[in-house]
C-alpha cells in the first residue's frame, strides 16, 4: 500500500481540490453507473473481434465523474500492484487522459490488459466506497482503466515510464508471462539490465497462448511489451531456461537475479475412460491452437478440431473462453459442463452473462463419467452424472454430491477438458535448491518471493499453483521489491 | 531464426538439413527433439535431433515431406531461415552398458536410431543395427550408421536391397542368434507395435521412441499424450522414450490419426 502521506499530498493538489468543488458528492453518487458497449451477441459469435468495445470519451467522463476522490481510497487496498486509483480516475474526470495513463503505469505495467482481463469486482470496485457504504454498483475501475490505457496506445503518444540510470547489474526473468512482465518493468525503472526468456515463439505467455483475442487482442499485449522494449528490456524467444540455456550457464553470464514466472501451463485430465478418444483435449491445447497458433485463419497451417456439438467441462474463465471459442468456430450446441451450481463457479460474472448471451448451454450439476467413440476413435457420446450440493468443503463451496443412478447421455463431437492446470514442471526439475512443494509449486518467502536459492525468486502461477493474471503480475511487483532489495544488501 | 548451414536429399522425399543452433548443438543428447516452426502461419513440428557440431554449432535434422508443413520445410535451402527453433526438449535415451544392444528403425525412423547407435557403442555396447523401408532408396543414413553399428542388418520389403522381409523377421533371427541385452525402436507406431509384441514374446527390455502430434513441447498442451502402463504421458516432457511393452500403441496410432 503506498504511504497515506503520499496519497494525501497527490490528493491535495489544487486541481483535485478544485475538481472536488466542481460537483456535489450527492450529485455524483446519483449518477447511474455506465454500461460497457458490447458487439451484439448475433455479431459476434461469428467473429473473434473484442466483445467489449470499450468507452467512449462521453461514457468515460460520466463514470469519472463517480468517483468521490476519497479521504481513504480503500479501492487501492483491493489491487494487487497498487494503483493510485482516484490519481487516475479524477485525471479522466479533468481531460487529462494521457496524465491518467501515466498514473497507471506509475504501477501497472500492463494497464490495457489488467482493465480488460481483472476480476475488478473481486479486487479494487469490491472495495469501493459505493459498494462498501452506499450499496450501490462500484465506480466503473476497469472499464476507466482500459479506456486510458487504449486512449494512450491510440494516441501514438505513448510515455515510456522513467528508468534510473543503468546499474549494469543483469537479472534474467524466466517466462514473458504477467508476473515476469510486471517484474520486468519494475527492474527496469530501477536501472537494472534485464533479459527475458521466453519458450514459445511469441511473447505474453497465458495473456497470448491462453486469453482469446475477443478478450483480450493481441495488439493490445504487443503495445504493452513495446513500452518494455522501450524500456531496455530485452526478449529473448525460444529459449527454454533449464533446457538451452541452463541455470549454471546464467549463472556463468554473470546474471545476479533470476525471476521465475514460468506459469502453470500443465492441463489436469480427469483420468475417466475415453479422455483419449480424438476430439477430447485440453483447454491448453484448444486456445492454444485458436489463439497462439490462430488456427481459426483459414491461411494457418495449424489445424483445430471444428465439432458441432461441443463440451466444455469446467466452470472458470478458461473453460469460458473455450466454449466461447467453440461457438465462434461453429459449434451450433456448445455446452459447459460443471460439477457444482452456477453460484460456485469461478469464473467471472461478466464471463458467464456473455457466454449466455451467446447461447452457451449450461449443464451444471453434471460431471463427466465416461467419453465413447466411434470405430475410429473419435468422440461420439459422453456419460454424466448428476450431482447435487451437500455441505461446504475445504474452499468453503458447497459440496458436489453424485446422485446415485441419476446419468444420463449426451451426444457430442468435441470435449475440451479445463478443470485446471499444474505448475509447470520443467524449471522445478530442471533447477536444483529450490524448494519444491508436492504439488510442483515453487516455496517462496511471501513477502519478498525469495525462494531457498538467494539469487533466485519466483512469483505468478509456478508458485500459486493457478491463480489471476493480477495477482501473478502482483508477486512480480513484489519480487522487484525483494530482489532489489536483496541485492543492494549483497552486492 | 536459424540460418540453413546444409541441405542434402537422403531420397526423393527425405531431406537431411544442418542448421545453426549453437546453444542446442552444445547441450544436445541422444533422444533429445527440437520444435521447428515454417513461416508466419507455420505449424509448431517435432524433430529428432539425429547429430550435433558443437564447434561449427549446428544440429542436423532429417525431414520427410508428408505434408504442408514438411513440404514447405524442404523446400528451404542453404543460406534461408527456420522461422523458429526450439529445443533441445524431451528426456535423453537413458545410455548405459547394457551389453548388447539391437537398434532397429524403419524408414525415416532410421534418423532418431543414428543418435542412439553412437551413444550406446560409446558406453561400451555392442551394437547391432537394423534399418528397415519400404524399397532401397529409403534406407537412409547408412554409412553414418555403419561408423558406430558392429554389424548392420539391411532389410527392405521388396528386397531390392539388403534381406527382403519386413524389421520384425530380421530382428526376431537377430535374437533367436544371439543374445539381446536392450532392443531401441524409433520408426511408423505401427511398425513398433508388431516389434514391442515380438520382443515381449522373447522377454527382451525394449524402448520405442514415440512420434505423437505435439503443439508446444514444453507440456503445456496435452497434445501428445500417451498410455503407458495404464497412466498418462505426456511424451513431449515424460519421452519421447518409453518402455515399448507398456505403450498401448492401438490408441497412439488412433491419435496419430486426428486431423486426417
Amino acid at each position: 500500500m503506498p504511504s497515506k502521506e503520499y496519497l494525501q499530498a497527490e490528493r491535495n493538489q489544487p486541481w483535485r481540490e478544485a475538481l472536488r468543488k466542481t460537483m456535489k458528492n450527492k450529485e455524483r453518487t446519483n449518477l447511474p453507473r455506465v454500461k460497457m458497449p458490447e458487439q451484439p451477441p448475433e455479431v459476434r459469435i461469428h467473429n473473434f473481434l473484442e466483445v467489449n468495445l470499450g468507452l467512449t470519451p462521453e461514457l468515460a467522463l460520466a463514470e469519472s465523474r463517480r468517483c468521490l476522490d476519497c479521504v481513504n481510497p480503500t479501492c487501492i487496498m483491493g489491487c494487487p500492484v497498487e494503483v493510485n486509483i482516484p490519481k487516475f480516475i479524477k485525471n479522466i474526470e479533468r481531460g487529462e487522459i494521457l496524465e491518467a495513463a501515466k498514473t497507471l503505469k506509475e504501477t501497472n505495467t500492463l494497464p490495457a490488459v489488467c482493465g480488460r482481463v481483472c476480476p475488478q469486482e473481486r479486487q479494487c470496485e469490491s472495495q469501493c466506497f459505493y459498494v462498501q457504504k452506499l450499496k450501490k454498483e462500484a465506480v466503473a475501475i476497469g472499464y476507466l482503466e482500459r479506456f486510458a490505457a487504449d486512449y494512450e496506445q491510440e494516441s501514438g503518444n505513448i510515455s515510456i515510464p522513467e528508468t534510473a540510470s543503468a546499474n549494469e547489474i543483469k537479472i534474467a526473468v524466466v517466462g514473458s508471462g504477467p508476473a515476469g512482465l510486471a517484474f520486468a518493468g519494475d527492474m527496469a525503472k530501477l536501472g537494472y539490465e534485464v533479459t527475458v526468456f521466453e519458450a514459445l515463439h511469441e511473447l505474453g505467455g497465458v495473456l497470448r497462448y491462453g486469453i482469446p483475442e475477443f478478450r483480450l487482442p493481441n495488439k493490445t499485449v504487443d503495445a504493452e511489451i513495446e513500452v518494455l522494449k522501450k524500456m531496455g528490456v530485452k526478449f529473448e524467444t525460444n529459449c527454454i531456461i533449464g533446457k538451452t540455456i541452463s541455470q549454471e550457464n546464467l549463472k556463468d553470464s554473470g546474471y545476479k537475479g533470476i525471476f521465475i514466472g514460468s506459469g502453470a501451463g500443465f492441463p489436469n485430465f480427469m483420468n475417466i475412460p475415453g479422455e483419449n478418444l480424438i476430439g477430447v483435449m485440453s483447454a491448453n491445447e484448444y486456445l492454444t491452437r485458436v489463439n497462439l497458433m490462430r488456427a481459426a485463419d483459414p491461411d494457418s497451417d495449424t489445424p483445430v478440431h471444428r465439432g458441432k456439438k461441443i463440451a466444455v467441462i469446467g466452470g472458470g474463465n478458461t473453460a469460458m473462453d473455450a466454449v466461447r471459442t467453440a461457438r465462434r468456430l461453429g459449434a451450433e450446441k456448445a455446452m459447459i459442463v460443471y460439477r457444482r451450481s452456477e453460484e460456485e463457479m469461478p469464473a467471472r460474472i461478466e464471463e458467464v452473462k456473455h457466454a449466455k448471451e451467446e447461447g452457451i448451454e449450461f449443464l451444471t450439476l453434471h460431471n463427466p463419467l465416461r467419453y465413447e467413440g466411434d470405430e475410429k476413435g473419435r468422440v461420439q457420446k459422453m456419460l454424466l452424472q448428476r450431482m447435487r450440493l451437500g455441505e461446504p468443503d475445504a474452499s468453503g463451496r458447497r459440496r458436489p454430491i453424485p446422485i446415485e443412478g441419476d446419468t444420463v447421455w449426451i451426444e457430442v463431437d468435441g470435449v475440451v477438458v479445463s478443470i485446471g492446470v499444474s505448475p509447470n514442471p520443467l524449471i522445478p526439475s530442471t533447477f536444483t535448491g529450490l524448494e519444491v512443494t508436492p504439488y510442483g509449486t515453487i516455496v517462496v518467502d511471501k513477502e519478498t518471493m525469495q525462494t531457498k536459492v538467494d539469487h533466485i525468486f519466483a512469483g505468478g502461477d509456478i508458485v500459486r499453483g493457478g491463480a489471476t493474471v493480477i495477482l501473478a503480475m502482483g508477486d512480480g511487483r513484489k519480487a522487484a521489491k525483494g530482489m532489489d532489495a536483496w541485492l543492494k544488501k549483497t552486492l | 531464426m536459424n540460418k540453413i548451414a546444409g541441405k542434402e536429399y537422403l531420397s526423393e522425399k527425405v531431406v537431411k538439413f544442418e542448421i545453426e543452433a549453437p546453444l542446442i548443438a552444445k547441450k544436445r543428447k541422444a533422444g533429445h527433439f527440437v520444435i521447428v516452426r515454417i513461416g508466419e502461419k507455420g505449424e509448431r513440428i517435432p524433430y529428432t535431433i539425429v547429430s550435433s557440431d558443437p564447434q561449427k554449432g549446428t544440429i542436423t535434422l532429417v525431414v520427410q515431406n508428408v505434408g504442408k508443413s514438411s513440404g514447405k520445410f524442404c523446400e528451404l535451402n542453404v543460406g534461408d531461415y527456420v522461422t523458429d527453433l526450439v529445443g533441445p526438449l524431451g528426456k535423453a535415451t537413458h545410455i548405459e552398458n547394457f551389453g548388447t544392444v539391437l537398434c532397429a528403425g524403419g524408414g525415416v525412423g532410421i534418423a532418431p536410431i543414428l543418435p542412439i547407435v553412437e551413444a550406446m557403442k560409446k558406453a561400451g555396447n555392442k551394437v547391432i543395427a537394423i534399418l528397415a523401408a519400404r524399397t532401397k532408396e529409403l534406407i537412409i543414413l547408412e554409412n553414418e550408421i555403419r561408423q558406430f553399428a558392429d554389424e548392420v542388418i539391411i532389410m527392405t520389403d521388396d528386397g531390392s536391397y539388403g534381406k527382403k522381409g519386413l524389421i520384425t523377421e530380421g530382428v526376431e533371427e537377430v535374437i533367436q542368434s544371439k543374445k539381446v541385452d536392450l532392443c531401441v525402436t524409433a520408426g511408423p507406431a505401427i511398425m513398433m507395435k508388431f516389434l514391442s509384441e515380438l520382443t515381449k514374446k522373447y522377454n527382451i527390455p525394449t524402448i520405442a521412441s514415440l512420434n505423437p502430434i505435439m503443439v508446444d513441447g514444453t507440456g503445456m498442451c496435452g497434445a501428445c499424450r500417451v498410455t503407458v502402463g495404464g497412466k498418462i504421458k505426456f511424451v513431449c516432457i515424460d519421452g519421447p522414450e518409453f518402455d515399448a511393452h507398456q505403450v498401448n500403441f492401438d490408441e497412439l496410432i488412433m491419435r496419430l490419426n486426428a486431423y486426417n
